[in-house]
Order: C-alpha cells, then sequence, then structure tokens
C-alpha cells in the first residue's frame, strides 16, 4: 500500500499548495505506516523533482513526453490513475487548483473510490475516515466519511501548513501506455498575467466594492495589493457592473478564498459575499457605513472614507516594510 | 445540436442555512429552491447555442417531485423538454451515475453543468460524467463557442485562462462569463406548462461515501475597530497580534 499525490507544476516549476498537499499527505501515510509517492507529469527537471523530497516523499514517479507538456485532463487523470496501480496506492490526494478539480473525479471513477472535494483538515484515523470540507459555499462545514477502500482527496490552497521532512527520495521514469483518445482537448493558448497573484492561492487579497465608486479608482487598490504581495479581489455588483473581471468576484456564486488576510474596502458584507471569504484566517473592513454587516464577521475594522483611509493604509504599509526590510 | 443541461436545486443565494437536529442533513423547511447560478449560465449558453444553430436543449435533474418547479423554471427560460431521475441526490457520484446512464445512449453532442453547486459545492458532476461516458470533459469554462463539430473554450486557470479546442460530443461545466441568464418572459412561463417532462426511475449505484455532520463556522467575535486617522495601529495589529503580514 502506498499514498499517491499528484505534483502538479506550472512552467516546470511546482507551487506552494503540491507542497501544502505533500504535506498533507506525509501525514496519512506516517499514519497508515506506509510510504508516500509523488507523480509528476510534463517535462519538469530533475533539480524541481528533487523539492519534492524535502517534504516527506519516499519515491517520485516523473512521466514526461511532448504530449503532455501541457495539462490534458482525460490523459493525465488516466497516468495518475496508473501511477496508483503502479505503486498500488489506495489513497491519491491533489490540490483543488483549477486543473486539480478536473482531474479527481476521474480519478475517483476510475478508481471507484469515495472522493472529498476540497478538504480543508486531515482525515480522522479513529476507526473511521471522516475528512472536513466547506458545504453550502461558506455557509457550513461538512464531516464526509469515505467507506471505500480506494479514496480520493483534493485539498484547498492555503488550507494545510507547508511541513519540511527531508528523505532521500528516488527518482523514477514511469511511462505507462495511455490510449490516443485521451488525448482530444488541444491547448491552443495560455494568457496568464506574470505579475499578479492568483486569487485561489493567495495569502492576503484585497478586495474592493462598491464603494469605491467606480473602475477608475482601483488604482489605489492595486497599489496596495502589490505592497502586500496580495491578490485583488471585489464584490459581485462590481462585477456585474464589469469594473472588474469575474474571474476577481469573491463570493458565494464567485471564488470562494481562505487566505490569512482579507481586506474589504467598501463591501457591504451582504450574506452571499460573506459565504465566499468566512474561511479567511483575518478578515479586516474599512468601511464608512458603521452599521455596514460586515462588520460583525470581521475580525478589525476602520469606520472611514476609503478614499482617506486607502491612502493612509498605503503609506502605513510603506513604512512598516521598510522598517521590517 | 443536441444538448444536455444539469441541473441542480440549490437554496436560494440569501438563504440562513440550518441542519435537521441530527446534523445530518439540511432543514429545507421555509426555503425557496433556485435552479443553481452556475447551471443557469449553462442553460442560457445551450439556448444561445441553438437559436444560432439548430437544435434541442434537454435539462435533466436528480430529485424528487418537489424539484419540479426548479424543472419548469428551466422550461420556461428555453428549455425544449426535460427530464427528472426521481430519487434523492445522495452526492456527486449517485448523480453523475444517473445522467450517464440515462445519456448513454441518447447521443447528445454537447452536455452542459455548472462549475459547482452552491451547496455541497463538490464541482465532481462534469469530470465523472466524461469518465462514465469515456468524453473529455473541460472544467470551469468561461467561454464556450461551436464551429461544425468543433468547440473552442476557455477554462479558467490560477491568474489567466486556458484556450483550448476540442471536438464533439464533449462535458464542460460552466463558470461565470459563459453567459448572462436569462428572466423567463410571460410566454416562456405559459408554453413551460405543457413541455414534456419525463419521470424515468433510478439506477442503482453502490455508495462510497455518507456525510457524518454539518456544523456552521465559529463566530468572530467582537469587531476590534482602529480609528481612521491611527492606520499605523491596524498595521501593528496585523503584525503583532494577527500575524498576518
Amino acid at each position: 500500500m502506498s499514498v499517491l499525490i499528484y505534483a502538479e507544476n506550472t512552467g516546470g516549476k511546482f507551487k506552494k499548495s503540491t507542497f501544502e498537499v505533500i504535506s498533507y499527505a506525509n501525514v496519512i501515510a506516517k499514519e497508515q505506516k506506509t510510504n508516500l509517492v509523488a507523480i509528476s507529469i510534463g517535462n519538469v527537471e530533475n533539480a524541481e523533482l528533487e523539492k519534492l523530497a524535502k517534504y516527506g516523499v519516499d519515491k517520485v514517479l516523473s512521466v514526461t513526453g511532448e504530449q503532455l507538456k501541457l495539462f490534458v485532463n482525460q490523459a493525465y487523470a488516466s497516468i495518475i490513475a496508473e501511477g496508483a496501480k503502479a505503486s498500488s496506492a489506495d489513497t491519491i490526494v491533489l490540490s483543488a487548483s483549477f486543473s486539480g478539480k478536473g482531474l479527481a473525479p476521474r480519478i475517483a471513477v476510475k478508481m471507484d473510490a469515495g472522493f472529498v472535494d476540497g478538504a480543508i483538515g486531515l482525515p480522522s484515523f479513529n476507526g473511521s475516515f471522516t475528512v472536513r470540507k466547506g458545504a453550502f459555499s461558506g455557509k457550513a462545514f461538512a464531516d464526509v466519511s469515505l467507506t471505500s477502500t480506494n479514496k480520493v482527496i483534493s485539498l484547498v490552497p492555503n488550507s494545510y501548513k507547508v511541513v519540511e521532512d527531508t528523505k532521500p527520495a528516488a527518482i523514477e521514469t514511469f511511462a505507462p501506455v495511455i490510449k490516443e483518445s485521451d488525448f482530444r482537448t488541444m491547448v491552443k493558448e495560455i494568457v496568464r498575467a506574470a505579475d499578479k497573484v492568483s486569487l485561489p492561492e493567495a495569502e492576503i487579497v484585497v478586495s474592493g466594492g462598491r464603494g469605491l465608486k467606480g473602475p477608475e479608482n482601483w488604482g489605489m487598490i492595486e497599489e496596495l495589493a502589490e505592497l502586500l504581495g496580495a491578490a485583488t479581489a471585489c464584490s459581485k455588483p462590481v462585477s456585474d457592473a464589469h469594473w472588474r473581471p469575474h474571474s476577481e468576484h469573491v463570493g458565494q456564486t464567485g471564488i470562494a478564498v481562505s487566505p490569512n488576510l482579507y481586506i474589504a474596502i467598501g463591501i457591504s458584507g451582504a450574506i452571499q459575499h460573506l459565504a465566499g471569504v468566512s474561511a479567511s484566517k483575518t478578515i479586516v473592513v474599512i468601511n464608512k457605513d458603521p452599521e455596514a454587516p460586515f462588520f460583525k464577521a470581521a475580525d478589525y475594522g476602520i469606520v472611514g472614507d476609503a478614499f482617506e483611509v486607502i491612502p493612509r493604509l498605503i503609506e502605513a504599509v510603506k513604512e512598516f516594510k521598510s522598517a521590517h526590510a | 445540436m443536441k444538448i444536455l443541461v444539469c441541473i441542480s436545486n440549490v437554496p436560494d443565494t440569501t438563504t440562513k442555512i440550518t441542519f435537521s437536529d441530527d446534523l445530518k442533513s439540511f432543514n429545507p423547511a421555509g426555503v425557496q429552491f433556485i435552479i443553481n447560478p452556475y447551471d443557469e449560465i449553462a442553460l442560457t449558453r445551450a439556448l444561445e447555442l441553438t437559436e444560432s444553430q439548430a437544435g434541442t436543449v434537454t435539462v435533466i435533474n436528480i430529485g424528487d417531485a418537489s424539484t419540479e418547479p426548479t424543472i419548469r423554471k428551466a422550461l420556461a427560460i428555453g428549455a425544449t423538454d426535460a427530464v427528472r431521475i426521481n430519487a434523492t441526490p445522495r452526492d456527486a457520484y449517485f448523480v453523475a451515475g444517473q445522467i450517464a446512464a440515462y445519456a448513454k445512449d441518447k447521443g447528445f453532442d454537447l452536455i452542459l453543468t455548472g462549475r459547482e453547486s452552491i451547496d455541497y459545492n463538490g464541482s465532481q458532476v462534469a469530470s465523472m460524467l466524461g469518465e462514465k461516458l469515456d468524453l473529455p470533459a473541460v472544467c470551469i469554462v468561461k467561454s464556450l463557442m461551436i464551429e461544425g463539430s468543433t468547440a473552442t473554450l476557455e477554462r479558467e486557470i490560477e491568474g489567466g485562462k486556458e484556450v483550448l479546442t476540442c471536438p464533439l460530443p464533449l462535458v464542460a461545466s460552466a463558470t461565470e462569463g459563459m453567459a448572462e441568464p436569462r428572466i423567463p418572459n410571460m410566454r416562456g412561463i405559459m408554453s413551460a406548462r405543457t413541455k414534456p417532462l419525463t419521470v424515468v426511475e433510478p439506477v442503482d449505484i453502490p455508495q462510497l461515501q455518507q456525510i457524518i455532520k454539518f456544523d456552521k463556522p465559529q463566530s468572530r467575535g467582537q469587531v476590534k475597530l482602529v480609528a481612521a486617522d491611527e492606520v499605523n495601529k491596524l498595521v501593528d495589529l496585523l503584525h503583532g497580534e494577527a500575524k498576518a503580514i
């Protein structure tokens, strides 16, 4: 038996979410007194593969090939399932990233596995295998018990801490045979803003609402975000008005985030917005209306006009950064 | 073109969530149910595609008779016909299994779902359907164009988007941007009453998991207010107390 993780890479590099997945799966492997195996797909250099060993991986299966340079959901899922077979893995863990959300259900069906999508904590090991996840778009949690022999878990980015546990991992080439019909999708183009922090993975999020009055006023939001190394986000009315792209919409019908720090500026705090941010560790609300419902769901608050408070906050963060540089 | 849109019957987004006394199930008392918002985006795009090219849009839901108002709403928005699999949707694996069993010999060119339902947030059904029907599945899609027998899709990725092409048939899950939902007009509402709604009995699907209990996030306690002219204090608190920066 073993625990298998999918080591997702972006442009040949592993991201923090991959190390979170390994750290999480390492606890499961130790509890079950079994090996932790990582599978990497795409053309990743050995020096990068070696990084996986820093977090507790015993063995790395590296799958490369011209057809596999870019993500192909069906083919990647087949490869991971083959990797599970080859390493007798009964538990598969991967990130609930955009690609992971497409892969995990396919793997679960292939393996007749119970599946927790978007786990936020470790399984219980007291006889039952129960995993906690968010439900009702952040308004609740559900504890899901997997009763099948095989199990698949996808882990929400930022919900488990990276823990180092260096081991001498062996890197092996793995070349399963994948059927041609698994390659029906063809990537034409990848558009990625290189200088922007990705919202679902961000440790800090600076979010703006209707209180900012118009898209022309987002400069200060972006400046604050850049200073903090944060992603920018917005409320639903803002993306509905096309002030900001839909991909920045945080809330029940947008993206659910779980950063260490969520700063909400000019957002009143409708129940649908609160649902999408409730998993944030610390919430700061800046709003000129002292009655805004968001203050009831915040850790820290400033009652004040965003157009006065944010420039001051930018200066204060600059001072803080130069003092702590 | 023959399109199948999978719709889920979910609590309205303004609902305050409560649970049964044993915490094992959602309490539906007094709750207004709607078409899952992402499914409504998928439905709208399906209608747009069959308006620009000939075709039909079938909606499918897994539920007992209480979900019929939601199904009728989908018909009022413009779906051609509807299917209800007469069962309580136990989990995504069950739902995908039921839809796959229905769809496997129907020759759909395109099967659409929402990116996730806003109740159980599984985001599993599209990909599971793809696997069960041996079709490509593209998830969290914000743009879907079809020309001849080829689809061009844009899916969300961290910090950007990926543009891909895929031959039909395929499965895709919709997110914001794919279409703007429509409000049904009076003619749609009237005609929805007489459009075909077929009830199909479920197939057996093994159970691999169950929900042990639900609970709600803990309250954060009293907010600490900082004066608007003392923002330095906020930075100090975020550093020293919250360890957030």
